[in-house]
Formats: C-alpha cells, sequence, structure tokens
C-alpha cells in the first residue's frame, strides 16, 4: 500500500509535474487533418504528458525561464512594423511562402510549385507518403538524451506549415516569410523538408510570426544532399518564443543553418543535429544582440554517429544595457564516430557592466580518434582598437559599429551564398547604427 | 606647428608623474628626433599628444598651429592632421584593411568639409601608395595587421600616414622590429612625404634610423623633459658615448 505521506519527495514532485501537464493538455484541442496526422499528433500529446512541460527547475531550462512561453494567458505585443529599411531578401530571386498571424496566406505567396520541388500546405497535407515516414519523427529521435517537450507540444499543436520534398538541385531559395497583422495572435508551425540523395536547397526564413510563436523545423537530408538554412529574427522588441530545428544529415551531407537575431523578450532556439553517415557536415552560426530586456538563448546538440563527419558551432552575442545572452551547446561523438572534427565557439561582446552572457559547452566523447575543441569567453570592445581607429580619425561611434560587425563576421562566414551573406552583412550594419544609441 | 609648452603630465590611475615639464616647438618643414633612456617618457609624449586615454595633464599646453590639441578627441586632432605611427600597431580582427583606409580617410575628410572619396580613386590611390612600400594586395585584404610580420606592420603604419597625409607626423620608435631592409623602406617612405608644410617628430632609441631620416634637430629626453637640444651631431655623441655623459653634463 501506498500513501502520499511514503512517497519521496522526487516522485511526488513527478506526479505533480504530471498532474499539471496533464491538466494543461486538457485545455488544448488537436487540429484537424487527415487520420495520418491526428495519429501522429495524438502521439507528440503522449510524448508531452510523459516528458511533462519544462520548469525552470530543469537543468536544461537553468538560464532561461520557460514559464512565458507555456503560459495560457499571452500577453498582447504591439505589431512592430519596419518601413525603414528595404524588405529582406530583396532582389533574390525566390520561392516566396507567407505566413501572416501564423497561417499560410495564399494570396501573398507564390504557387507552391517549383522545379525539383514538391510543396504542400501541412494544414491541407492529404496522403502524403513520404511526409508519413518523417513528420514528428526527428522530433519524437530528439527527446533523447535531453527531453524537448516544447517540439513534442509544436508537433502535437501546429495547424499550419510546409512539407517540402526536394528531389533535385534547386537553386532559387524557398523562403518563409512570416508576416503580423494581430497584437494577440499566437502562431505554431511545423515544417517539415525532405531532401532526397544528391538533392540540394536554399531555405529563407525571416519576420516576427506572432505575439508569441513556436516553430519548428524537421529536416532530412539526404546522402550527398545540401541544406542551407537562413533565419532573420528582428528588430521587433516584444518578440517571444521558441523553436527547434531537427536536422539528419546522411552520409557526405551537408547542413549549414545561419541565424540573425535583433531584439526580442524572450528567444530560445534549439538545433539538434545528428550526423548519421561518413563525411557528413554540419555548420551551425548565430549572430544576436539586444539592449534591456533581451533575452536569448542558443541551445544546440550536434551528435557525431559515424566517422569522418565535421561540425562547426560559432554562436556570437552583441548585448548592452541588461540583456542576457544564453550558450549551450554540445558535441556528443558516438564510439563510432572516429576521425571527428567538431568546433564550438561561442562569444560574447559586453557593451556594458550590466549584461550577462551564460555559457554551457560541453563535449561528451566516446571515440578515441578525434579532433574537437571548443571556447566560451566575454568581453568588452578592446580600448586599444577604439585608440587606434580613432587615431586615424574614425569617429568614437563608427569604430565601435566597425568592431562590433568585425566581432560578428565570423558568423557571417557561415554563409555558403555570397549574396545573402552580403545581404545579412548590410542589415546587421543598418540594425547596429539605428540601436547604437 | 606644433608647440609643447611646460607640459606636466601623470597616469590617471597612479600617482605617476610622467612629463614633468616638457616644452618643445617643431616649425613646418623640419624633422625633429628626441631619444632618451627607457623610462624617459617619450611614448607618453606621443599617446598624449594623440589623446590616448589613461593620462592626466597637470599643467602645461600643446597647441597645433595655435589651437589646443589637449581638450580634443582623438578623431578630432587626426581630422586636424595629427597623426602618430604605433610603436605596436594594433591587430583589428575582422576589420579589413582597405575597409580601415577608406573608413578612415573619408571620416577625416567628412570631418573637414570635403566629400568623400569614390570608390575608383580609392583603389588608385590606395595601390600607388601600397606599391612604393611594396606591400601587396594581399596584405592589403588582409584585416587590419593581422598576421603581419614586424616589418609589414610598420609598413602598414606609413601606407596609413602615406594616405592620410597629416601635416603633423609623430614616429613612435618605428625602427623597432626592423631590419636593415624594412628599415630603408619605411625611411624611404617617410622621406618621400618631407614637404615644406609638413613636419616630424621622430622618438627613437637608436641612432641608426636617423642615418636615413635625416633630422634637423635632435632633443635627449630624460625624466619627463628635454634636457639637451642640438643639431644631427648630439644623436652621434650619443650613439657613441651613450646617455650617460650627457646626463651628468647636464644635472652638473
Amino acid at each position: 500500500m501506498t500513501t502520499a505521506a511514503a512517497k519521496s519527495p522526487r516522485a511526488a514532485r513527478r506526479e505533480a509535474r504530471q498532474a499539471s501537464t496533464a491538466a494543461y493538455l486538457e485545455t488544448l484541442t488537436l487540429p484537424e487533418g487527415p487520420a495520418w496526422l491526428t495519429g501522429l499528433r495524438k502521439d507528440a500529446m503522449s510524448r508531452v504528458a510523459e516528458l511533462t512541460l519544462p520548469d525552470r527547475r530543469d537543468e536544461y531550462w537553468g538560464y532561461t525561464n520557460p514559464e512565458r512561453l507555456i503560459a495560457q494567458e499571452v500577453r498582447a505585443a504591439e505589431v512592430f512594423r519596419i518601413t525603414d529599411e528595404p524588405p529582406m531578401y530583396q532582389g533574390i530571386d525566390r520561392l516566396k511562402l507567407v505566413f501572416t498571424d501564423g497561417v499560410f496566406d495564399a494570396e501573398a505567396s507564390d504557387s507552391l510549385e517549383g522545379e525539383g520541388l514538391e510543396i504542400t500546405r501541412l494544414a491541407e497535407a492529404g496522403d502524403i507518403h513520404w511526409a508519413k515516414d518523417l513528420y514528428g519523427a526527428l522530433e519524437a529521435k530528439g527527446q533523447k538524451p535531453v527531453a524537448r517537450p516544447l517540439a513534442a507540444l509544436n508537433t502535437a499543436q501546429a495547424r499550419d506549415g510546409v512539407l517540402i520534398r526536394v528531389t533535385g538541385k534547386v537553386s532559387r531559395p524557398v523562403s518563409l516569410a512570416y508576416y503580423r497583422k494581430s497584437e494577440s495572435a499566437t502562431a505554431v508551425l511545423h515544417h517539415v523538408v525532405k531532401l532526397e540523395a544528391g538533392a540540394e536547397l536554399t531555405l529563407l526564413e525571416n519576420g516576427p510570426v506572432a505575439a508569441r510563436s513556436s516553430m519548428c523545423l524537421e529536416a532530412e537530408i539526404g546522402d550527398g544532399a545540401v541544406l542551407h538554412h537562413v533565419r532573420t529574427m528582428g528588430r521587433d522588441h516584444e518578440r517571444k518564443g521558441v523553436t527547434n530545428l531537427f536536422a539528419r544529415v546522411g552520409k557526405g551531407g551537408l547542413f549549414k543553418s545561419f541565424s540573425l537575431s535583433m531584439n526580442g523578450r524572450l528567444m530560445r532556439n534549439e538545433a539538434m543535429v545528428w550526423l548519421t553517415g561518413e563525411g557528413g557536415s554540419a555548420h551551425l552560426a548565430g549572430a544576436a544582440m539586444g539592449d534591456g530586456t533581451f533575452h536569448h538563448d542558443d541551445t544546440v546538440f550536434i551528435a557525431h554517429e559515424a566517422p569522418g563527419c565535421e561540425s562547426r558551432q560559432v554562436y556570437k552575442k552583441v548585448l548592452r544595457d541588461g540583456a542576457v545572452g544564453v550558450f549551450q551547446g554540445k558535441i556528443l561523438v558516438e564510439q563510432a564516430a572516429q576521425l571527428t572534427d567538431g568546433y564550438q565557439l561561442s562569444q560574447s561582446l559586453l557593451m556594458d557592466e550590466n549584461c550577462q552572457f551564460l555559457a554551457k559547452p560541453e563535449l561528451e566523447i566516446y571515440a578515441d580518434n578525434v579532433k574537437c575543441s571548443h571556447g566560451s569567453t566575454s568581453g568588452e570592445i578592446s580600448p586599444d582598437h577604439m585608440f587606434y581607429l580613432r587615431s586615424r580619425g574614425v569617429s568614437e561611434e563608427e569604430a565601435k559599429l566597425l568592431l562590433v560587425l568585425a566581432f560578428l563576421a565570423e558568423t557571417l562566414d557561415e554563409i555558403s551564398n555570397d549574396h545573402i551573406a552580403e545581404d545579412m552583412r548590410l542589415r546587421l550594419r543598418r540594425w547596429l547604427e539605428k540601436h547604437s544609441h | 606647428m606644433l608647440e609643447i609648452n611646460n607640459l606636466h603630465v601623470k597616469l590617471e590611475d597612479e600617482d605617476k608623474q610622467i612629463l614633468k615639464g616638457l616644452s618643445l616647438t617643431v616649425e613646418p618643414g623640419s624633422v625633429h628626433a628626441i631619444m632618451g633612456p627607457n623610462g624617459s617618457g617619450k611614448s607618453t609624449l606621443s599617446y598624449v599628444l594623440s589623446g590616448r586615454d589613461g593620462y592626466e595633464v597637470t599643467d602645461g599646453t600643446a597647441t597645433l598651429d595655435g589651437e589646443d590639441l589637449l581638450d580634443a578627441e582623438p578623431e578630432e586632432r587626426a581630422a586636424r592632421g595629427l597623426f602618430l605611427a604605433f610603436q605596436y600597431p594594433v591587430e583589428i580582427p575582422g576589420v579589413g584593411n582597405m575597409t580601415f583606409l577608406r573608413t578612415a580617410l573619408n571620416a577625416q575628410r567628412k570631418a573637414r568639409g570635403e566629400a568623400e572619396i569614390s570608390s575608383g580613386d580609392f583603389l588608385k590611390l590606395v595601390r600607388a601608395k601600397a606599391k612604393d612600400l611594396k606591400i601587396d594586395a594581399e596584405m592589403l585584404k588582409r584585416p587590419v595587421n593581422v598576421g603581419f610580420s614586424g616589418g609589414e606592420k610598420k609598413r602598414n603604419e606609413i601606407l596609413q600616414m602615406a594616405m592620410l597625409e597629416p601635416k603633423m607626423c609623430i614616429l613612435d620608435e618605428t625602427d623597432s622590429g626592423l631590419d636593415v631592409d624594412a628599415m630603408k623602406l619605411v625611411s624611404d617612405g617617410v622621406n618621400a612625404l618631407r614637404a615644406p608644410d609638413r613636419a616630424f617628430l621622430v622618438i627613437t632609441h637608436y641612432q641608426r634610423l636617423l642615418d636615413h631620416i635625416k633630422p634637423d634637430v635632435v632633443h635627449i629626453m630624460a625624466a619627463g623633459r628635454i634636457v639637451k637640444s642640438g643639431g644631427p651631431e648630439l644623436a652621434l655623441e650619443v650613439e657613441k658615448n651613450g646617455y650617460a655623459d650627457i646626463l651628468a653634463e647636464v644635472q652638473a
């Protein structure tokens, strides 16, 4: 016989969490959809119930309080319209898909057709055989070794998103543009991308999404396939959200992801990558900057499961006036993954004494012949650099701008497309100019 | 051109007086050399004139063309024509040398109310000046001073000087770390810039640089002051007998 008093405090806490999670899940309804999708959504709901919702006492959430990402009540946030700069990716020929307040906007979007591409809207997904095996599958795999209940919740709740299958080398990028009209709408989007062997795609994401958002991207990158991913979020101050990126890279495949973030009250960007075939590569990079109430968290996990793979993590943050930057990054090298080349760098530039950079870099290595390095630093702009530039006539403001850009430059090097990299560079400069006062 | 009068300077964070009543006048078109033992305050003088943080002027004045220097920001001093060639040029990862040169040139032009230089004119100018200093295209493309040898760094300083065309050039131990060939290159670069409306203040430990850059006046500095001034022969005397004799003579 067990009584409440006889339970260990740990078991009691777990039961309490399960109960509150169950209560939370009861308030939710599953989106409508075909039977296969409903099945996968139900499975995801069960995962959330089992894993329980994240709690600030979880080690994995030690630096970022998940409460406001989960709370039933979502605070309205003013719609921030950028009217003083050219639109994103201007001049880059792309297939543009628009989501307004988290709902696909057919009128504003290009037709869902492109050579080497099969694109279907999640909300209109019929009997799509390839997606059945993938929707929620990488997310489910990504629940180990660390639980990611918010990703499972996304799989269960996402009403919209796109399913993209790439069968060839596609030169025209697919661009997902997120617009906001409503001050209070929340958005849950789930995208699935499957690149067949040898296929290639550039996937762009940009825009403020919603007052609160949860975005999940699952990418299956086949043997020799290449996925370039570039995401920008900026300058809206009130942004709150979580992104979950799952990518499985096959033999000789390449995955590159770059994120540019400016401002936002609470952003948690998680990425989980598996290198499952010999000679695969994954490069993840992020530049983030903000001030005041800015809280930005990059949580990255790269698993080397096959020999001869290479991975890079390059994350940099510029923090000002009380801003908080978080980096949790791990490289896991399985026993089979000999000759792994792993690199991880996380740095922050503190523009004053009120900011915080919280970093947890980790290596876990079970193979004996590998090359892995990691480094994490935070510092301020070097007075020697400042004086050198100013002694040549460069104003204090311009010198600071040059040095901040120089600090972030290494992350931009991870973008392969020169046009996009240049667009990012100019935008970064513009954003810094506007927010440097 | 440069007029320093009774300059007293201490370290900001420490109760340590470095310059103790230094006076010096540099006329347009002239080359003045300052020599002196370690710790005499030579580098401090160059930093205080160019506006580096960390020093406090407790007395005295310094003017450029009659206008006060010491209250101006470093970039204002630069725009007014002051240039310091650093003893230890700073490496700045992530900032391209070309971007740096162009930003500096345009910033100074802007401060003087002149139009920005066009990309084409800038490229032509920088290529011509770099060629004279045997600075190749690769060095121009790299981040500022990153991976440069000691000699390359000093040549890069002179390139900046040639591009910015300042009127008052201060060279802080530009000869340190240079081999004979590099010293010749750097000196030729400096000599090519000599002009009736431009002056040089050459700070050095050794006479050998002054074989290449011929000074009009040589000053000996010790304990924060100029203790003796004379012609080029003074440098030769230092080279032959060291500072001890001169200092003893001054103190006597």
